[in-house]
Order: C-alpha cells, then sequence, then structure tokens
C-alpha cells in the first residue's frame, strides 16, 4: 500500500505528500454549494412531471403562490428561457439533435422532469408550494425499453426522431470481414445487457445564484465539472453577456460524470435569481437525485468474433444500442455512449477486422450523462465474455488466449484507426494471474466445493483526449485543450490557474507538486486556482481523465515558462548566461551566486528599472497543452476471486488483486484511492445498482432502499500493483488514472461469477448480476 | 407554528425559534451555522448526516430538532480544538481516507462515536460499523485502515499510560 | 425531501400519552426513535398533523427479570438488547439496520411499526411474546399470536402505546437469520427458530410473520403460499426459506 512520504527521489512528483485539501475538509470547514448562505437568500425546489410521457395541458400555479413562505412560483411560460441544445456536426441519418427545455413546456418526457420552479424562504415552505400546483397532463404512451423504441409503430418521444434514433453511426466495416467470419473456425457470440446506473455523487446537485449590481453579474456557486460550459449555455439561455456571468465551483462532493454536463435546474435557479434580485439557492434532493438526474450505463450488446484454431481473434461484430434516456445532454449529446464504444471496443486487442454500428435511442426516462468510464466499463465486459468464452470454445485456457492476443508492440495502429502509445497490457496481465497463483487462489479453486471462481479483465484505459480526439467525435464544441496561468507574487510564491476541476482528485496537492518541481518550491506554497470563470481564461473542466495529462501538463509548461522569466532577470541581475541557470530551493542560481525568488520579485514589480531590455514588469506567464493525437492509454488487469453461496445465490468477493499502470504517478496514494474507488462503483454496477421502471415509466428505485449502493461490507479490499510506462508527451510523464477502476470491475467480476459457475453449463452476461440466476444455475447442477 | 427549543451542541447552549418540523441536521446547519455536518439522503441510509447524540452516533436527518432538547450534541467542528486536528482526523489524511470530504465528517463521529463505546473493536468490526455510511470516492479501504490505525495507537498510548503509572 | 409541519408534544409519562392521543385522534402518532417514521415523513409518505414524543417517558425503559418474565421496556433501543447478553435477543440485533439505527430506534417502536420481515416481530411471534399495551381503559396484554394482523397493521387501538414486551425467561435455545443483498438491508427472507419447539417463524412470506413447524426445511417451504414478485421469484423465495432454516437450526444447535 502507498504510504505517505515527502519526497520521491527528491522531486514532489512520485511522492505521497499530505493533501491540501485534508484539513478544511477534515475539520467539516470544506465549503460546498449548500454550506453557502446569502443575505436575503431564497430556496427553490421544483414541480416536477408525474408522468413518464405525456402532454402538457396547463400549469396552474395560483395556489402554489398563496401558500404560507412561497415569493414566487414560474413556469416554462414565465420565464421564457433559450433551450439547451448540443449538437453533433454528423447528417440528419447520424444524428438527430434534442432541444432541452428549461422548464418543460408542451411536453414531458420523463417523470420527474422540472416544469416550474418554486422559489420560498426555506426549503421547506418552497417543497410545501411544489405540493400546490396543479399540472394537468394528458398522458402518452410511454417509451420504457430501448427493444420498445425501436418497435414497429412505437410512440415518439421526440417528433423529429424517427424510430425513436437519436445517433446511428456505422464508424467502421472492414471490407470482407464476413467472409472471415464464414472462414473462421470458432466464432463466439455475447448477446449482453448492462443496468441503468447514478454515478452519484454523495453530493448532490445544485447552485446558489445572485445578481451583484455592482460587478453587473450573475454569479452563480454550482458544484460543476464544467463551469465555463454553464456560463455560456447560462448567459445564452437569459440573455446575457458571457462576462455578465460568473460561475465559480465551491468544494464538490464527487461528480463522476453526472455533473460534467450543463443542469436545467442551474439555469431554472439563476434565471429566478435574475428575475427577483434575490439570491436563489437549489439543492436536489436525494429522491429527485436518484430519479430525475442524469443517468448512465444503459446498453445492449450483440457482438461476434471469430477465432482462428489456435486462438488469434480474427475479426468483431458489434452492435451496440444505448438507451440514453429523453434528452441529449449539453455538450456531449446522446452520441457520448455509442460512439465512444464504437471507436474504442477493440481495446487491448490486436483485431484485424471490424465492424461496428452504434446506436442511441431516446425513452421517457432521465437522460444520460457521461459516467465514469462511460462505455468502457461496457465493452470491456463484453470483450472479456468474448474471451472466456472463446477459450471454452477452444479448449485453452482464458488467460492464454488474451495473452496471444493483446497488443505488445507499439505504437500500435489499430483497426479502429487509433494508435496507441506504449503500454504493459501483457506485463500487467502476467503479474495479475502470478498474484493470484502466488496467494494460492488457484489450487483453491481446483480443490474447493464447486463454488469458487476466478476472472479477469484486461483492458486499457484512454485518456488526456485532446481536440484531435474530441474532433473525431464531431461534437460542435470540441473540449480537448487546458491553458494555464502561472503568477509570482512579490513574496515569491506562485498561484496557478487550471481549467479543470476537482471534485475529490485532490488536484490542489497534485497540480502543486508538479508546479513545484518545476521551480524547486514546497509544494504546500503553491496555490492552484481552479472554477472560476472570471479568473480562468477558458476551461474544460473535468471528465475523461483529463486533468493530469492535459491541465497538469499545462501547468508544467506555465510553470517552466516563469522558470524562463525568472532565469532571464537572475541571470541580468548577477551577470551570466540565461540557459546555464538553474531554478533551486526557491531561487536562481547562475554559477556560484544565487538570488531568491522574493529578491527577482522585488526588481519584476519594484525595480522595474533594473529589469533587463525587452522584458516588461511582474512575473506571469500563460501556457497551453493540447493533445494532438489519440491521447494517451493507461492499462490494467483486474483479478477477482468469488464464492457463490449455493443456498441463496449470493456473492462474495474473496480477493481482488489490480495491476495498473498510469504512466508515472504523481501521487502514489492518490492514484490507489482513485483505482479503489472506481473499483467499488464497478463492483457495485456490476452487482448491485440498478435504476428500474414499472411498465409506466415509474421509477422503481426512488431511495436507497431500491437503489442499492455497496457498503463498507460488499466492498473487498483491494491489492494494487503498479506497473509504470511514461507517457513520452505529457509533461510529467503521467497518464490518465480516474476511471481505469469502473472499467474493469464489471468484467472480472462477471467473469468470476461464471467461472464459478463453469460445472453448470450455464452463463451469465447481463449486469447487475440477480442472484436468483446464480441460486437457479446452482440448483441444477446439484 | 413555532417552537422554542434549547440545544446543547458542542457544549454550548443555543436558543433556537424553529418549525417543529425542522430537522436536527438542518438545525445545525443553516440555524446554527455548523456546515460541518452534511446531507446525503434524508431517509438514514447515507450517513452523511452523522453526529453524536449523548455520546452515540445517531444520524440528524431522522431527529427533529425538538426531540433532543436536553441531549449533548456533538459534531465533527467538536473534534479539532484550536484549528488542529485530534488523531482520528490526522489517521485519515495519513491514509488517504477521503477524497471529496462529503462523507467525512459523518464518518469520522461514526468512528468516535464506536471506539469511544467499544476502543478494542478488531478491524472486523470497524469494518462492519463502517458498513453504516456511504462512500463513493474511496471503495471504503482506506477509511477502515486510518480508524483501525487510529483504534491501535490510542490503545497503545493508553497501555503506556497504565505502564506510566504503575511504574 | 422535507416533511409537513405538524404540532409537537411531549408527554413525560404514558398516561400522558395516552391523554394526547386520545385527545388529537386520528392524525397523532407517537415518535419514540423514529428511525422509520421521520424517514416516511420526510418523503412525506406519512404527515401526521401532530407528533407525540414518547422519548422521555422513563418508565418505558429498562430490562428487568421478574420470575419468568423477561420485561424489557418498549423505549429499550435495539443497542441496548445488543449489549444486554440475552442470548438470541441480543444476537438477532446485529441484523437491524446499522450501529447508529439501532442507538436510537426502539423494540417497541418496531412492534409497533409491524414490518412483516422485521426481527422484533419475527422474535416475539417466535417466543409467544407478550405486547403490554396502556390506553384510556387501562392496561391489556396482547398474545403476539394475535397482534400482527396486516402488513404494518396491529391490533393496538389508535389511542394506546406500548409500554413493554415480556418474553418466556429463561430464553430457550433460538437463532434467527436473514437474507438481503446487502448488509443492513431489510430482509428478502427471514427464519427464527426455536429448538426445543421446533416452532419456526418466517419473514419476507407473507403479510405478517408466518409460523410452521418441525425441521424439514424443504417441507416448511413446499409448504407456503407465494406469489412470483418482480426481481423475485416464489421459487426462489422458497429457496431462500430452506436455506434459512436449515441454518438457523444450524446456528440454534450450535448455541
Amino acid at each position: 500500500m502507498a504510504e505517505p512520504s515527502l519526497r520521491r527521489d527528491g522531486a514532489w512528483v512520485g511522492a505521497s505528500v499530505p493533501r491540501r485539501e485534508d484539513p478544511r475538509l477534515l475539520a467539516g470547514r470544506g465549503r460546498f454549494v449548500d454550506d453557502i448562505a446569502l443575505p436575503g437568500m431564497l430556496h427553490a425546489q421544483f414541480v416536477r412531471s408525474t408522468e413518464a410521457h405525456a402532454e402538457v395541458l396547463g400549469v396552474d400555479l395560483s395556489e402554489v403562490r398563496a401558500v404560507p413562505g412561497v415569493v414566487a412560483a414560474y413556469s416554462a411560460a414565465d420565464l421564457d428561457l433559450r433551450d439547451i441544445t448540443a449538437l453533433l456536426d454528423r447528417p440528419a441519418t447520424e444524428f438527430v439533435p434534442t432541444a432541452m427545455p428549461v422548464l418543460a413546456r408542451d411536453k414531458v418526457r420523463y417523470v420527474g422532469e422540472p416544469v416550474a420552479i418554486v422559489v420560498a424562504k426555506d426549503a421547506y415552505a418552497a417543497e410545501d408550494g411544489v405540493e400546490a400546483a396543479i399540472v394537468e397532463y394528458a398522458p402518452l404512451e410511454p417509451v420504457v425499453s430501448d427493444l420498445g423504441a425501436l418497435a414497429e409503430g412505437a410512440p415518439l418521444v421526440h417528433a423529429e426522431a424517427p424510430r425513436n434514433t437519436l445517433v446511428d453511426v456505422s464508424l467502421f466495416a472492414t471490407e470482407g470481414i464476413d467472409a472471415v467470419f464464414a472462414a473462421a473456425d470458432t466464432v463466439v457470440e455475447v448477446r449482453s445487457k448492462t443496468g441503468r446506473q447514478n454515478a452519484l455523487p454523495l453530493e448532490t446537485r445544485g447552485v446558489v445564484a445572485e445578481w451583484d449590481d455592482r460587478d453587473e453579474q450573475l454569479r452563480v456557486q454550482t458544484c460543476t465539472q464544467v463551469p465555463h460550459q454553464v456560463r455560456t449555455v447560462l448567459a445564452q439561455c437569459v440573455g446575457l453577456d458571457e462576462k455578465q456571468v460568473r460561475v465559480t465551483v465551491p468544494d464538490m462532493g464527487g461528480g463522476f460524470g453526472q455533473k460534467c454536463v450543463v443542469g436545467r435546474e442551474e439555469i431554472a435557479a439563476a434565471a429566478a435569481a435574475l428575475r427577483l434580485r434575490r439570491p436563489v439557492k437549489w439543492i436536489e434532493d436525494r429522491r429527485d437525485a436518484l430519479t430525475a438526474a442524469f443517468l448512465a450505463r444503459e446498453q445492449r450488446y450483440a457482438v461476434r468474433a471469430a477465432f482462428s484454431a489456435s486462438g488469434e481473434i480474427l475479426a468483431l461484430d458489434a452492435d451496440v444500442l444505448c438507451d440514453m434516456g429523453a434528452y441529449s445532454c449539453y455538450p456531449f449529446t446522446a452520441g457520448i455512449e455509442p460512439l465512444m464504444a464504437s471507436a474504442e471496443m477493440p481495446g487491448v486487442y490486436r483485431i484485424p477486422a471490424y465492424r461496428v454500428r452504434g446506436r442511441a435511442v431516446t425513452t421517457n426516462k432521465a437522460p444520460t450523462a457521461p459516467y465514469r468510464g462511460v462505455s468502457r466499463p461496457q465493452y470491456v465486459m463484453v470483450m472479456e465474455r468474448v474471451m472466456e468464452k472463446a477459450a471454452r470454445a477452444l479448449g485453452m485456457d482464458a488467460v492464454e488466449l488474451r495473452r496471444r492476443n493483446v497488443i505488445t508492440v507499439f505504437p500500435y495502429t489499430g483497426v479502429n484507426a487509433i494508435t496507441y502509445d506504449p503500454g504493459s497490457y501483457l506485463e500487467s496481465l502476467d503479474l495479475c494471474e502470478q498474484t493470484l497463483r502466488d496467494e494460492g487462489w488457484f489450487s483453491r479453486r481446483t480443490a474447493e466445493d464447486k463454488v469458487l471462481g476466478i476472472g479477469f479483465a484486461c483492458f486499457s484505459e484512454r485518456t488526456g483526449y485532446g481536440s484531435g480526439a474530441f474532433a473525431q467525435r464531431r461534437m460542435q464544441v470540441v473540449p480537448g485543450f487546458d491553458i494555464s496561468e502561472i503568477r509570482m507574487d512579490l513574496d515569491g510564491t506562485v498561484s496557478v490557474t487550471t481549467g479543470t476541476l476537482s471534485h475529490g482528485q485532490s488536484h490542489e496537492t497534485t497540480m502543486a507538486q508538479i508546479v513545484a518541481d518545476r521551480l524547486g518550491v514546497p509544494y504546500d506554497r503553491v496555490k492552484i486556482v481552479q472554477g472560476d470563470t472570471d479568473r480562468i481564461t477558458y476551461g474544460w473542466g473535468s471528465f475523461a481523465s483529463r486533468s493530469i495529462t492535459i491541465g497538469g501538463s499545462a501547468v508544467a509548461a506555465a510553470s517552466v515558462k516563469l522558470g524562463d522569466q525568472l532565469r532571464e532577470i537572475a541571470a541580468h541581475l548577477l551577470g551570466g548566461d540565461p540557459e546555464a541557470a538553474v531554478l533551486a530551493e526557491g531561487g536562481v542560481r547562475v554559477g556560484d551566486s544565487w538570488l531568491s525568488y522574493p529578491e527577482i520579485a522585488d526588481v519584476a514589480y519594484l525595480k522595474a528599472h533594473l529589469l533587463p531590455k525587452g522584458v516588461g514588469p511582474g512575473l506571469q506567464a500563460t501556457a497551453s497543452f493540447d493533445v494532438a493525437g489519440d491521447g494517451t492509454f493507461s492499462n490494467a488487469t483486474h483479478g477477482v476471486v468469488v464464492e457463490l453461496d449455493p443456498g441463496t445465490g449470493g456473492v462474495e468477493i474473496l480477493r481482488y488483486v489490480c495491476v495498473e499502470d498510469c504512466g508515472v504517478a504523481i501521487h502514489p496514494q492518490v492514484v490507489e484511492g482513485q483505482a479503489r474507488g472506481g473499483i467499488a462503483q464497478g463492483i457495485a454496477g456490476a452487482l448491485f445498482e440498478e435504476v428500474r421502471y414499472d411498465d409506466a415509466g415509474q421509477p422503481l428505485a426512488p431511495s436507497f432502499m431500491e437503489y442499492k449502493v455497496p457498503t463498507a461490507a460488499e466492498i473487498p479490499d483491494v491489492r494494487i500493483e503498479h506497473l509504470e510506462t511514461p507517457c513520452a508527451f505529457t509533461e510529467s510523464g503521467a497518464k490518465g488514472a480516474g476511471e481505469g477502476g469502473t472499467i474493469g470491475a464489471p468484467a472480472a467480476v462477471l467473469n468470476a461469477v461464471n467461472d464459478a459457475l463453469r460445472h453448470t453449463g450455464i452463463e451469465l452476461d447481463d449486469t447487475p448480476i440477480p442472484r436468483e440466476a446464480i441460486f437457479r444455475a446452482l440448483e441444477v447442477s446439484r | 407554528m413555532i417552537q422554542l427549543i434549547e440545544l446543547t451542541v458542542n457544549g454550548e447552549r443555543h436558543d433556537l425559534a424553529v418549525e417543529p418540523r425542522r430537522t436536527l441536521v438542518d438545525v445545525l446547519r443553516h440555524d446554527l451555522r455548523l456546515t460541518g455536518t452534511h446531507v446525503g439522503c434524508e431517509h438514514g441510509i447515507c450517513g452523511a448526516c452523522t453526529v453524536l447524540v449523548d455520546g452515540s452516533p445517531a444520524r440528524a436527518c431522522l431527529l427533529f430538532a425538538a426531540q433532543v432538547e436536553g441531549a449533548d450534541i456533538r459534531t465533527v467542528e467538536s473534534l479539532s480544538a484550536d484549528g488542529a486536528l485530534n488523531d482520528l482526523q490526522q489517521c485519515f489524511s495519513e491514509h488517504h481516507g477521503l477524497q471529496c470530504g462529503f462523507c467525512t465528517p459523518g464518518m469520522l463521529m461514526l468512528a468516535e462515536g464506536y471506539l469511544a463505546e467499544e476502543p478494542a473493536a478488531t478491524k472486523e468490526e470497524i469494518r462492519e460499523v463502517v458498513a453504516s455510511n456511504l462512500c463513493r470516492c474511496t471503495g471504503y479501504q482506506t477509511i477502515v485502515e486510518a480508524i483501525d490505525d487510529c483504534a491501535t495507537r490510542r490503545r497503545a498510548a493508553f497501555q503506556d499510560q497504565l505502564d506510566g503509572s504503575t511504574a | 425531501m422535507k416533511p409537513a409541519a405538524f404540532e409537537y408534544h411531549r408527554a413525560h409519562t404514558a398516561a400522558r400519552a395516552v391523554e394526547l392521543l386520545t385527545e388529537l385522534g386520528d392524525d397523532a402518532k407517537l415518535i419514540a426513535g423514529g428511525q422509520s417514521l421521520v424517514a416516511m415523513m420526510n418523503f412525506r409518505l406519512a404527515r401526521p398533523e401532530h407528533l407525540v414524543d414518547i422519548t422521555h417517558v422513563d418508565s418505558l425503559r429498562g430490562i428487568t427479570v421478574d420470575g419468568s418474565r423477561l420485561r424489557i421496556g418498549a423505549l429499550t433501543t435495539h443497542r441496548e438488547v445488543e449489549k444486554a447478553g440475552l442470548g438470541v435477543l441480543s444476537a438477532a440485533m446485529r441484523w437491524v439496520g446499522h450501529l447508529p439505527i439501532r442507538t436510537r430506534g426502539t423494540v417497541g417502536g418496531s412492534i409497533a411499526h409491524a414490518d412483516a420481515t422485521a426481527e422484533w416481530c419475527l422474535l416475539a411471534v417466535l417466543f409467544d411474546a407478550r405486547i403490554v399495551a396502556e390506553g384510556p381503559s387501562g392496561v391489556r396484554e396482547i398474545p403476539a399470536s394475535d397482534f400482527f394482523l396486516g402488513p404494518f397493521t396491529t391490533a393496538l387501538e389508535p389511542d394506546e402505546l406500548i409500554t413493554e414486551l415480556v418474553f418466556p425467561h429463561p430464553l430457550p435455545r433460538a437463532a434467527l437469520t436473514e437474507y438481503a443483498d446487502r448488509r443492513g438491508d431489510f430482509a428478502l427472507v427471514a427464519a427464527a427458530v426455536s429448538v426445543e419447539t421446533e416452532r419456526v417463524v418466517l419473514g419476507g412470506v407473507g403479510p405478517v410473520p408466518v409460523v410452521a413447524t418441525g425441521r424439514d426445511a424443504a417441507a416448511i417451504a413446499g409448504a407456503l403460499d407465494l406469489r412470483d414478485e418482480p426481481g423475485i421469484s416464489a421459487h426462489y423465495r422458497r429457496g431462500l426459506v430452506r436455506t434459512l432454516v436449515t441454518r438457523a437450526y444450524e446456528e440454534a444447535g450450535r448455541g
């Protein structure tokens, strides 16, 4: 386990330093959005649709306004806000955009869709007010499943989307692939369905918005992963200039992707604040967070893979169907899940022929936003099932089959037109298997009662998606770069901006480590500035494991630029060659002389006449970083041992081993924390969590009684082994590390369960795995 | 209807006029501005709102403030005296037992209440108790390790004290 | 999720609590531990206009042995029972929610709530406990076998409160075990068995705890009238009963 430490080989990067975030969070002195109280602040709640699919005939808020404590109530007609529309640059045959109104107007498309906003003196009165709203619905037949959406004669969720299809793209089709299948020695098929899930940050969504007359600004404090996107959309929706909107992000209690899209409620609350000229706070309650927030992961795969007699994979043919709910989310669109799956499914394997069709259908469920891992947990699960089934069909060991197929020579350009940078796929597989073997699990598996199973998942995680990679998705809004601005003050300490956003990943610490190494200063004197659209020129926020790879590289580049200025000034003052000047111990060494940063800053700010010609006053630098190519790939192998209980169908995870490689780890404890937390969410998806609906589209999991988040009793300790294949082009050699845990866990757990069922002849390919299915499988074989 | 109640929180007496339906967690957070205790579910499952009531861990979202008049209520703010983190908080930091920090105050109060009652708790027993609260970031392992480490150190310190006093 | 408004009343004696219930009528509810009630109120599934807080009725606390009767005050918390060395009663408490639920939730509250899977309901029926209730017309003892009438429905009158539970002393050898996907969840199926009487009480197989006799777990499971439900078939539920009855007897035998 990674121990806390101060330096690794004299550098901050690579050491598990004490986190700068910890003191305030441990003392209960963090500032999360619900901790904010402004004078005169009002509280908002939403009238939400009770129908999954209906025309809205009337919204009567007259009784609401009469409820004691209620100050105002607005429907779509009262606020007149522009819709939120996310776009892809693709033809109508491939993509149909959907306009998401801030408040529903003439139609509601999922239970929980916001219809009106009630503003009151406190949250209790706001809820009293919501109860008094009278909304008249003319119910329509709901669409509650992906297959139902595609069925002949199905009702249309959006009139402009025939067959309820929002995305239909065939990204790849290798010529001659059918012939490869026809001639292949062995063909395996996997049909798999994954359940709808909730990223479920423990802190729900929320916002405090206030119009400030002095600054002529709508000031919005919200727990969002994408503050600049919120600013743009909000300004457009309410008709303000962008500079008239300032979005700042307080401490965030997790995001995991649910907060990296622009939500409707934040816009509505801000609009109410603008209208009332009083601060308005909205805090999402757990029932709404479970039913009306952005959801994810509901996908259906039909996959065929052809193998040679010696186990080489020859071709992969995949159909991916994603249930994206009622609207495209902004900015990613409903394309986020099917296109990610289509582009990346070959993963760590050498696959010469590939065909894929990726579709997104719209249904009467809450819309889908990216959730940690996005489609990778699902397609890795499917690919790892392919490997297991092929191994059984070929009479081979499943790990050996993987060995024969993983990419080992880099760079490798796959049939999916992605070039994979060096990784340790084979090494991680070997080490993971060896670790479980050394711990005696394979012997136990053979010897025990037939209920022990071992399962693996070998996979890569694309990180550091630059503009190049996002542009391929053809999003109208192309994320990718990051810009960092660094400034040194008179006291010689620095503050650095980043367009990324920590919602638990420790950037205040890890980015400070990167800067500290470049400038030779202690990391705890470096301030990282994030989450403020006024202070940060532009940013994309945090998602897709981009923060250290791209944000960290920008931060490093800005530090290097500032370092150059410091060396130039010092060399000028001391007489020497700037090229030979070295940054060390909080100053610059030139030959035998040394100037401290405060001394240099004194000249730069207070004695500017002493600066070298061509060097302006002040000490600051701006740098940006982007990735033109295909990003950088972390990789891992997860190995899981499960024991099944034939009497109940229960599953216990006896051992979990994760061998991971994310290049240079800035802070090993943080990397391990990301892996363990992601693994917990992945196990949750494999065994516990599912958002379900009845035939009328009514949510069946509106509380934590039905939506089962695993506890410490269900999540095992994880043994983590590290490999390090540095990234060649990020400033620190780091690759992204945020999503690997969620990506590998479902596959490894599902494979382990199936391995434990190997004597039954029954295979389970859907998640969450029903205990009853396990019970029945074991019953039959007893 | 407004109720006049007297609450004792972190050793300090407060006189409040609140609606009886206001939960303890809301009164702590909004009326007393002790925002360290967090709201995660309002139906008693996530434990982000865990405080100590007469020394025992309790869900503040399942208590009306009026019910706990006369009780000794302790929140996370009572752990760090003069801004210095206590031993349990330091163990959490050393073990990376927190990431976003939202569940952390609840975990801390749960652990403090439990260890006060069961200082000899084993790691497995600690894990059982940590299962009372939800965390979405850490995967729980480092939380269990932090509490176990703290319990071990406290037992050792107590033993030292005993040894010292008999020497 | 904030509750609807109510008026709050506090009683310091059982008699006063009864008085208030009589006075306030059907719109009043007692609050003790509140672990079930407040959650329902936060969802606005329960909206009593009056809450009568009985947590300060000290006469309702305490565990005493009175000859062959084990008397457990209605306000005794699950945690207090857990730590009281009361054999299967203490052992069964590990199944009740989690620690913070057990420190506030009460025995009386659990019985009055009458969830058919709740441990106290099963234990009361297993041991033929008597529920002592006080109302405007005085005190009465209700046998557990007559107490649970339907889902969340008991023989208590609206103006009565439970003052104590009476179990036999000493308690016969018994065990309670249950199955749920997660630790701390309400049981899908629960089984409590008494070795001496070979009585089996099952939770999760009907609107109230179901009583069976004997050691043949398969026969007991087979005799149940069960329906398929979304996510849990009758077959699976029957299988769980078979497993849990067997394991409960094993555990009781070891005890």
